[in-house]
């Protein structure tokens, strides 16, 4: 007799029930990405970094050795890490303001550079961790903190396409892609193809995931998953935006 | 590969930045991460220039931060990896080094100081002092480094990463832009050649096994939940800093002990300070001289010694008070009061200091 694990192996028993509010995105990305590491059997070469908003509540969410950063900073001490130890899998989990805001320098270089990283950015159209400000993902005319009128794009833009943007500036072998919670089967396979691209030393991997935070959207079940669905993917398109060709010359 | 650039003894006539580079390779230094800067620059094309006959690895950042962040990265990988940088970028690094003090993570950066405040000068300074010692939102549990020739540069960075790997607290060479650009002979050496042991590091992060099975994962964190629990940690960092800081600590001093007037400077300002002390007590005029080598920890016991025997302490910089704090701070309740020589990003002659010493003894 065999028993489902409701919990990824990669995962730390002792450490959950995990800290994140009822209804919040970030647990389901945390699921794919442990399904996503069983399944690669790569327990014993990752190693997590996680952002200061709420990511930083998943320190010690794996068994996976783990570093928890400054806001903003987790792509910097991967890279790091992995450009001084090429051997493990550097994985930098953070969040929408993190990754477009106040370290986007370090995205954009990252990608530039072709970082042979894995980035896995959780969009929850705000800044999740400080009480619901407006980030560079807030929706057009959507209420947050410090846009209590609604976002007004005339004064502070459009939402950021990320995967887009990194798309644009990668070069040829990285991955790119958008996921939503809303597709978890989907979102384990941008998440675990971006992590095959690590580790086939292809390139850069990205993989944005629209998420959700009932807290600070102070939506219920039902508004939550109808602002996920249908109100994000109206500017945030999921899909693979960038997919490395496959090498014509290995089979010839 | 040749293992090292050097064997044996031998001198050499180069600016400081090519010693520090040299020093980092004989160190046995793993990775550099940079970002353009003056002074500083030449640390990065002398190790660039080395690091593939050598084994080493560099990588060019978008800015400081990700220079800090990606040296903390390197050394959770546990190689000795290490940065270079100067005012603003000095600036923007405290950042990932006040991480790295949170975590006990032993960076090393070199600290090539210019002018200041602000872009300033790209020449020289003794200004980034309170930054180096106490910068970002910590108590500056950090070891500071000021060197004052040549071969200082190059001792003292082999010294710095086996300071940082065996206490685990960030470690700084700070020299300035003089030090950097300026030609000078010195002996380099093979440390391991004259029994220096270095000191390996340790991965915290990455290491064999599969965490959860074959051992415990490392994981690490700089955030807690209570004040308590910060509380605790940081008393913890405090008496382990008090522990090591009289081994730590060093100091240079000269006819200290039995004269009214001492003077104190560090760096590049010690070099004029005591020619001007040797002059005038060759001249028959009893004056002392005190350098603290190490800006953190200070040499709080040596200097309060000095400061209950001597009548008054003249401190010559080249920044307002920024030693003369860190001296303040340090014989607190000694009899010396304080005579200032402060020449905010200049330099400071022999003479300057002599004449300074006259015109105070009368
Ligand atoms: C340098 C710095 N500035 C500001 C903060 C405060 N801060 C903590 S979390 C956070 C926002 C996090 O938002 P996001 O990255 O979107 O993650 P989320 O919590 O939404 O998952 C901010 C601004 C900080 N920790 N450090
Ligand atoms: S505040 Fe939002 S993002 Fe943070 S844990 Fe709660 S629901 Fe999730
Ligand atoms: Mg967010």
């Amino acid at each position: 007799m065999s028993v489902q694990l409701a919990m990824p192996k990669s995962w730390r028993v002792d450490t959950k029930p995990h800290k994140f509010c009822p209804g919040c995105g970030h647990g389901l990305v945390l699921k794919a990405l442990g399904e996503a590491i069983d399944e690669l059997g790569i327990q014993d070469k990752a190693v997590y970094g996680c952002d200061i908003g709420c990511s930083l509540l998943s320190w010690d969410f794996f068994n996976i050795d783990a570093i928890q950063t400054h806001h903003g900073r987790t792509t910097p001490v991967i890279t790091g890490i992995k450009r001084a130890n090429p051997e493990v899998i550097g994985i930098a989990y953070m969040g929408d303001g993190g990754g477009y805001a106040i370290g986007s320098q370090h995205l954009v270089n990252a990608a530039a550079r072709n970082e042979k990283i894995t980035l896995i950015l959780v969009n929850n159209t705000q800044y999740g961790m400080t009480g619901g400000q407006m980030a560079p993902t807030t929706m057009p005319g959507q209420k947050t903190e410090t846009s209590p009128y609604g976002r007004d794009p005339e004064k502070t833009g459009y939402p950021t396409q990320g995967p887009e943007m990194v798309a644009a500036i990668t070069q040829e072998g990285a991955y790119v892609a958008r996921g939503t919670v809303a597709n978890p089967k989907q979102m384990k396979g941008f998440i675990k193809k971006a992590l095959e691209n690590q580790i086939n030393g292809r390139g850069f991997s990205f993989v944005e995931i629209l998420s959700t935070c009932p807290t600070n959207w102070r939506t219920n079940a039902e508004d939550t998953w109808k602002f996920l669905e249908k109100d994000m993917t109206k500017y945030f398109k999921v899909g693979e935006i960038k997919v490395p060709e496959s090498r014509h010359e290995e089979g010839k | 590969m040749p293992e090292k650039p050097i064997k044996g003894d031998k001198r050499y006539f180069m600016t400081g930045n090519e010693v520090v580079a040299y020093a980092a390779v004989m160190a046995n230094a793993d990775i550099m991460y940079g970002y353009p800067i003056t002074p500083q620059n030449e640390i990065m094309h002398y190790w660039t220039r080395m690091a593939p006959k050598y084994g080493k690895e560099f990588l060019q950042t978008e800015d400081e931060l990700s220079a800090g962040f990606t040296t903390v990265g390197g050394v959770l990988a546990g190689r000795k990896a290490f940065t270079a940088t100067a005012g603003p970028g000095n600036t923007l690094m405290q950042e990932p080094i006040s991480m790295a003090e949170a975590m006990r993570l032993p960076i090393v950066v070199a600290v090539q100081q210019r002018g200041g405040p602000s872009t300033a000068t790209v020449i020289y300074s003794q200004q980034e002092v309170t930054l180096t010692t106490f910068g970002g939102n910590g108590e500056g549990f950090r070891i500071v480094y000021s060197t004052a020739t040549h071969q200082e540069l190059y001792d003292y960075t082999i010294k710095a990463f086996n300071t940082a790997w065996k206490y685990r607290f960030p470690t700084f060479i700070l020299g300035d832009g003089y030090q950097a650009k300026m030609r000078e002979s010195l002996t380099m050496y093979d440390p391991e050649s004259r029994g220096i042991e270095l000191v390996s590091p340790e991965a915290y992060v990455g290491m064999p096994g599969t965490p959860g099975i074959d051992r415990p994962p490392g994981q690490y964190r700089n955030t807690y939940n209570v004040e308590e629990e910060l509380y605790e940690v940081l008393q913890q960092y405090q008496k382990e800093y008090d522990a090591i800081a009289p081994e730590v600590a060093e100091f240079e001093s000269l006819g200290a002990e039995d004269s009214d007037l001492v003077v104190v400077s560090h760096g590049v300002v010690s070099r004029a300070a005591k020619e001007a002390v040797m002059e005038l007590r060759e001249a028959g005029v009893k004056v002392g001289y005190f350098r603290p080598i190490t800006l953190r920890p200070m040499p709080e016991k040596q200097l309060r010694e000095v400061a209950n025997k001597a009548k008054t302490l003249l401190i010559a910089e080249s920044a307002i008070g920024q030693l003369a704090r860190l001296v303040k701070d340090s014989i607190y309740g000694c009899g010396a009061g304080i005579i200032p020589l402060f020449k905010p990003g200049a330099g400071i002659t022999a003479e300057e200091i002599s004449a300074k010493i006259k015109s105070v003894l009368g």
